[in-house]
């Protein structure tokens, strides 16, 4: 497995997107095609075999070492990998040996530990402990750990791969869709030339995206309300619907085919008629209001949907934009043009709706209907400019705005941390947030309410960090208690009701929006005035 | 004074006393006026009855142990130390003792280092590969120390280094002391107008951490980023640098390093300060030894130090 631990040290050994590309393609080039075909699977995040437990390889490598358990759990503590701290403790491998290809290693190594007893287990751990040494000791317990996530996103997995077939990423998005069983066959098969017909249908059209808008809209700022079109800002999935060839597929913004989680989409899709490219919003939907995203969440979430959740989350594709019709692109003709077409194109199934504009005179009307927003479901408003093509990416400033509305805040106090993964492993950076339990500040308990890991700078988090390991007043499992005294301002999109949390509610997209300094924790917010806010949303 | 690393040598004082060779290295550290006295290694001087002697640390230019004797009983404090010799200071010694205070700053099983050499080889061929793309080769490195180690690793590990070498200020000031002492080290240059034009896309530069981010970096750009530390022997400890590579370098002694010492030492007892103290004394005491902490200033962050250091001045 040289040249595959090659591959993870360059891919490793960069920051740079465009060299994790480069160095992708050349092993999907270079590499044994029966070796190359295991390292795709893993590459694009599937588990080889359920791990080993990890209570087991720490006594089999407590033997190898002589190390007592406490003393490995100390350095799996400070390493914060179970796989690292394996390869940097064991004794060094045995003589060297020859390479052993990755396909060799996963199938003679790796997949028969499935079926074996304990016993086989560490008669074949020992053996694999004597073989390997360095990254690629590191690498064997990644590939049996089940979680390993090798650096590369998905989509730079993807990219690399058409570049080495020399198709666009879209087709080997859609050639990838679905489950790929490592084979030379399988792999061979993605390598392949653009093969029109079955390519075809795969490709949907850059997003064009908003920029936001901070201030009210003004005369001033961007001219007449006439030159401009109104319409919600959806809180759902961004994606395109697209029919072409007798398929019907839904791409989701973040190059994601999503068409399985969404049968009656699918459905709905194959209404339309040949050469149709929709842009819209996947929103869970209850009668005339969109549902919060959570329920959304679930959907996505599950791989086979189950009769009762098609029917509990009933789902709709809000379509906004038609970008190509009778298989012509349409996206350099204007806001109206487009949505004249698009109005023409729906076939009026209820999966499938249009996104009504907002009528208003003048830009203090539309901030008169943009509060609205909470009450109907949505983030805000979106402004299209009426003479405007589609863009691409963000690139085409100024024709798409959204005007979101301002995120709820709370006042909460830090009870309890644990550190963060990947380049926060050594951190204390995802943090438990409480707030008084009554309705009186400072009064009765604290209990959590959400929790939280983004928003702060690096330097915040390494003050915050100190102060935990300063403050520490016990542990729980990977959760380190910190005495109640940081308080924090926690932005949030939406609060659900949720009986999963002890509180009772559950916060959307919470994050740090400020880290409270001169604020004690006395002074932090209550349960009963968020419930408040539950209440006031529609039901 | 064992050496004049910040967190072991502060400015204030009157009157120092230090090895010889470190004399110039602790002078760069505290104000001008104060007395520093050196002692060569070995001899010895007799200070209110106990006799001291210096004795080599192997941890930078001028670091050593300090020996006291007392009516035949001998106590060491190791200071920071590294076990491994390398050619930027005297070799590490031995002082047997009844006691022995140890560092343990990479006192952990999976602290492990490995010979320079192929470090070395690490290092060049990172910078040939950043020269053949283009690329300024940035290594962050601790300004006293490591700074002229890693300098030295590659001044000696090649005939002939790929490009030029730019140091940070602060770097310089010691490469000076450094070879003032008839250590080798290469040609380098400050960052100005000429060095930095013939080091962009091709040299080195050696700066310390500090400079991430600052516009003294930013005009060497492009670049790509290498941290020389210890620390780096943990994939999450570079990951949160955000830099592209860790090169393993280290004037700790590592885990094994620790063991031995302690065992050739022959002492009865052993004070663990600095580092993992808990777990070093928790684990020499299963092996059946005499060992407990030996609380530092640093005792009230409580185990912060535990973790890789964050501040500008790490010496890992
Ligand atoms: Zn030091």
């Amino acid at each position: 497995m040289r040249r595959f631990t090659q591959l993870f040290l360059e891919v490793d050994r960069t920051t740079r997107t465009s060299e994790k590309t480069a160095a992708l393609r050349r092993y999907f080039e270079e590499a044994p095609p029966e070796d190359a075909a295991w390292a795709l699977a893993v590459l694009t995040g599937q588990k080889l075999i359920r791990r080993v437990s990890y209570k087991r390889l720490r006594a089999w490598a407590g033997e190898a070492t002589g190390y007592g358990d406490w003393l490995l759990g100390e350095c799996h503590s400070s390493v914060g990998d179970l796989s690292e701290t394996l390869s940097l403790i064991l004794p060094p491998a045995k003589a060297p040996r020859p390479d052993e290809p990755l396909r060799r290693v996963v199938e003679e190594r790796i997949l028969p530990l499935a079926q074996m007893t304990e016993a086989e287990q560490r008669t074949a751990l020992l053996g694999a402990w004597d073989a390997f040494d360095g990254t690629e000791r590191f690498l064997f317990h990644k590939l049996i750990s089940g979680n390993f996530r090798f650096g590369a996103a998905r989509k730079v997995v993807v990219n690399a791969l058409a570049a080495a077939a020399g198709v666009d990423p879209a087709v080997m998005q859609h050639r990838l869709s679905g489950r790929y069983t490592p084979s030379v066959a399988a792999f061979g098969a993605l390598l392949s030339a653009d093969d029109g017909d079955n390519d075809d249908p795969a490709r949907p059209y850059p997003f064009y995206l908003a920029h936001q808008l901070d201030d009210p809209p003004t005369v001033h700022a961007m001219g007449q309300p006439s030159d401009w079109r109104a319409e919600w800002k959806w809180d759902g999935i961004r994606a395109q619907l697209i029919r072409r060839s007798g398929q019907t597929l839904l791409w989701s913004r973040g190059d994601e085919l999503i068409t399985d989680a969404f049968p009656e989409l699918r459905a709905a899709g194959d209404l339309l008629s040949d050469g149709t490219v929709l842009d819209g919003e996947v929103l869970a939907w209850d009668e005339d209001q969109p549902l919060p995203f959570g329920s959304l969440q679930k959907r996505l979430n599950r791989k086979r949907v189950e009769m009762m959740l098609f029917v509990d989350v009933p789902v709709v594709f809000m379509a906004y934009d038609a970008l190509e019709a009778d298989g012509q692109d349409l996206r350099q003709t204007d806001t109206d043009a487009r949505r004249a077409v698009l109005e023409r194109l729906l076939p009026g199934d209820a999966a499938l709706r249009l996104s009504p504009l907002i009528a208003f005179e003048s830009w203090d009307e539309l901030a008169v209907l943009r509060a609205e927003s909470r009450d109907r479901g949505v983030e805000g408003v979106m402004l299209k400019r009426a003479e405007a093509s589609y863009g691409t990416g963000r690139t085409d400033r100024g024709s798409w705005w959204k005007w979101k509305v301002d995120p709820y805040t709370v006042d909460c106090v830090m009870v309890y941390a644990q550190r963060g993964t990947g380049r926060r492993s050594t951190l204390y950076t995802d943090y438990t947030f409480a707030v008084w339990d009554g309705d009186e500040r400072g009064q009765g308990e604290l209990v959590p309410v959400t929790k939280a890991y983004s928003g702060l700078t690096d330097e915040e988090f390494a003050k915050v960090d100190r102060f935990i390991r300063g403050h520490s007043t016990g542990k729980k499992g990977s959760f380190r208690e910190v005495k109640p005294e940081l308080v924090f301002e926690i932005a949030f999109e939406g609060i659900n009701a949720s009986d999963r949390h002890k509180s009772g509610v559950a916060l959307r997209f919470p994050r740090m929006h400020r880290w409270r300094t001169e604020k004690k924790p006395t002074e932090a917010d209550t349960l009963g005035s968020l419930k408040r806010l539950l209440d006031a949303r529609p039901s | 004074m064992t050496h004049a690393h910040s967190d072991h040598a502060t400015p204030g004082s009157q009157r120092y006393l230090c090895s010889d060779v470190g004399k110039p290295v602790l002078a760069q550290r505290v104000h001008a006026e104060a007395e520093i006295e050196g002692l060569p290694y070995g001899k010895a001087t007799t200070i209110n009855g106990v006799t001291v002697s210096l004795h080599p640390a192997g941890h930078l230019l001028g670091s050593a142990q300090v020996r006291v004797e007392q009516r035949g009983r001998v106590e060491v404090v190791s200071g920071d130390y590294k076990v491994a010799p390398d050619g930027t200071c005297a070799a590490f010694e031995v002082v047997p003792c009844d006691r022995f205070i140890t560092e343990s700053t990479f006192g952990l099983p999976v602290y492990r280092w490995r010979g320079d050499d192929e470090t070395t080889t690490e290092m060049l061929a990172w910078w040939g590969g950043n020269r053949d793309a283009g690329r300024t080769s940035v290594v962050f490195a601790y300004a006293l120390g490591k700074a002229q180690r890693v300098l030295h690793m590659l001044q000696t590990g090649v005939d002939e280094l790929p490009g030029p070498v730019v140091v940070h200020g602060a770097v310089k000031r010691f490469v000076d002391v450094y070879r003032d002492a008839g250590v080798a080290l290469p040609e380098v240059d400050t960052s100005t107008d000429g060095s930095r034009k013939a080091c962009k896309g091709k040299g080195l530069v050696v700066a310390p951490p500090s400079v991430l981010g600052t516009p003294w970096l930013r005009k060497f750009a492009p670049y790509s980023t290498a941290f020389a530390s210890g620390w780096m022997a943990i994939r999450g400890n570079r990951r949160r640098r955000g830099v592209d590579r860790g090169f393993v370098v280290s004037d700790h002694a590592d885990w094994p390093g620790l063991l031995d010492t302690i065992r050739a030492t022959g002492c009865r007892s052993v004070g663990v300060t600095h580092g993992y103290t808990e777990v070093l004394v928790r684990y020499l005491r299963e092996q059946g030894m005499d060992a407990d902490v030996v609380p530092t200033r640093y005792e009230g962050e409580s185990d912060s130090e535990k973790e890789p250091p964050m501040t500008t001045d790490d010496h890992g």
